[in-house]
């Protein structure tokens, strides 16, 4: 049997005429690999009375309509799916694109890529070296619009977010905690270390398509000195050189 | 083309409606009116059938012109209001001809009062949406000197009306169901939360408003949670084990653990409460919030229930002669049954 019995699927409330169905409390391959499959299927059939869905790392958020189903029956359905998803064991779906996208690292745009590594248990270089090897995914958009989370790094790079806030980190600021990277589309309060920053501007409102990035693209960084984040960040495009590869 | 016209900003303002509900996937929050309800209640006033856009004043208001005749409503936060210097009951939508002035002053309580034209601010969508999401540079805040475009009102002589407005605007009991974190709080946290009396914090905005608490209510298994969507509504317990209250600009994802979240009706009132304001929680089933279940439809449907004209009280007229029956400007607190 291949079953995998370390995820137990939930159907949770979340809101009034929400529920999210959560595979983990923390972020783990299966789990997210798994939310990215339920996310797929229910966009392609959603149940009755479903009305929104935003994937998340580990759960789906879906919002329903309670004059066209019940939390009941729309848990039922959407837990069904998603044990049926468990009886082979997920993997990820197949990226259509990468991104090769640059990032100044420490210094001023990265000042607690220090902390950052000391957590890792790296020195600033192997930090650097192991975040542009990592063959990251778009886990999810949210928090802010455009906003990607990126991941998973290497378990070292597990450690919490602070429960300090960092008063304010700037729009392209890349920051980590919990094995993901999250690149800031505006300048915001976090609890996240902020380790770097690109010049590429997640959420673009003029633009055809505000949002560049999507939840299942791979993402490689590549390490750049300041003059060079400097000239990309003047580039027109608001793209800050992020250069996306087809893949299939 | 008639327009708004805004001679005098006092407090911050911005052009809101029901906000971009069902955009979780591009990050984007409902946004929108603080309180809902308010905009809901100006439908009710004048006669619509939907959600229209106007303006959302923050703290004080201002002074105001329409190009055309046109009826206004003024809902939410309670100001003193006057056209052409005598004084408009609050709750209630008047005719305003083109060239009067009118004049909102400061909220007695409250944070967030509703200028709503009859015919809907008309400014450019985005997203199906005219209102401005200060936080993510969508819209902006309006100043002096601006005109709104706005839809042109079907019957500008209609009389003024009023409607009555249960009480939200100094805090109170919000209903909280669980959220998908609230198993994360030990029983002893949770029911000392339901229990506690809360403080609006100094600290809040269009994103979320902080409270205080004399304890504090941490998850002690809350270390490492992976992020997930959060919402409007929604307790969410920072490093410091206070809650912020998510509100209509908040973040989609979060990572912070949440103890539950504020039923919609509720959220009004919770928007309303200024700095200093006593708020407290109980903690319902999600069966009994399902059967709560309500949408602005149903709000504007309550409050056009309560709906009547505005007659004046023939001791406030000095001169019975040039007296109109029906009229907008009254002694505030006359509202004819």
């Amino acid at each position: 049997m291949t079953r995998n019995t370390a995820l137990t699927p939930e159907a949770l409330p979340s809101g009034a005429d929400g529920m999210i169905l959560r595979f983990a409390l923390r972020p783990g391959p299966e789990a997210m690999a798994a939310a990215a499959r339920l996310a797929q299927r229910l966009e392609a059939a959603p149940p009755a009375g479903m009305v929104e869905i935003c994937p998340a790392l580990v759960s789906v958020f879906l919002r329903f309509d309670p004059a066209r189903s019940t939390r009941r029956a729309l848990a039922e359905a959407v837990l069904a799916e998603a044990r049926a998803l468990l009886r082979d064991p997920p993997a990820p779906p197949e990226p259509l694109r990468r991104w090769h996208l640059p990032v100044c690292f420490g210094g001023s745009h990265g000042p607690q890529l220090g902390e950052a590594a000391r957590l890792a248990g790296l020195s600033e270089t192997a930090a650097v070296a192991q975040l542009c090897a990592a063959d990251l995914r778009v886990l999810a958009i949210g928090f802010a619009p455009g906003q990607p989370y990126l991941g998973l790094l290497p378990e070292a790079w597990g450690f919490p977010r602070m429960s300090e806030l960092n008063p304010s980190v700037p729009q392209g600021a890349v920051t980590v905690a919990v094995r993901q990277l999250v690149i800031f589309a505006a300048q915001s309060a976090t609890g996240w270390r902020s380790i770097g920053r690109t010049a590429m501007r997640p959420f673009q409102p003029g633009r055809e398509t505000p949002v560049p990035l999507r939840a299942g693209d791979a993402i490689r960084l590549s390490p750049v000195a300041p003059g060079e984040f400097d000239a990309l960040a003047e580039a027109a495009d608001g793209m800050g050189g992020a250069r996306p590869e087809t893949l299939r | 083309m008639s327009a708004l016209e805004i001679l005098r900003a006092d407090g911050v303002m911005s052009v809101q409606d029901g906000g971009r509900p069902g955009k979780l996937a591009l990050g984007l929050s409902r946004g929108g009116a603080m309180d809902l309800l308010a905009l809901c209640e100006a439908a009710a006033l004048l006669g619509r059938e939907d959600v229209p856009a106007g303006i959302e004043m923050a703290g004080a208001g201002g002074r105001f012109a329409v190009t055309a005749p046109m009826r206004i409503a003024l809902t939410g936060a309670p100001m003193a209001a006057t056209l052409d210097g005598a004084r408009l009951r609050w709750d209630a939508a008047h005719p305003v001809a083109a060239g009067q002035v009118l004049q909102l002053g400061a909220m007695a309580e409250g944070l967030y009062s509703y200028l709503v034209p009859a015919g809907g601010i008309a400014t450019d969508p985005w997203l199906g949406s005219r209102a401005a999401h200060l936080a993510i540079g969508i819209g902006a805040r309006l100043s002096a000197g601006e005109a709104l475009r706005c839809g042109a009102d079907p019957d500008p002589a209609a009389p003024a009306r009023a409607i009555r407005v249960a009480p939200r605007f100094a805090g109170g009991t919000a209903r909280v169901i669980d959220g998908p974190q609230t198993g994360l709080f030990d029983a002893e946290v949770l029911d000392a939360f339901f229990a506690a009396t809360f403080i609006r914090a100094p600290r809040g905005n269009r994103q979320g408003v902080a409270l205080d608490a004399p304890r504090r209510f941490a998850s002690d298994h809350a270390a490492g949670l992976a992020s997930d969507v959060i919402q409007p509504g929604d307790l969410q317990m920072t490093g410091d084990g206070l809650p912020y209250v998510l509100m209509a600009e908040c973040q989609t994802m979060g990572g912070y653990p949440r103890i539950g979240t504020v039923i919609p009706e509720d959220l009004p009132m919770v928007a309303q409460a200024a700095p200093g304001a006593r708020l407290r929680f109980r903690r319902i089933g999600t069966e009994e919030a399902d059967r709560a279940w309500s949408t602005p439809a149903d709000w504007r449907r309550r409050a056009a229930a309560t709906l009547g004209p505005l007659l004046r009280d023939p001791a406030d007229i000095p001169d019975l002669l040039s007296y109109t029956l029906i009229s907008g400007v009254t002694a505030g607190d006359e509202l004819d049954d």
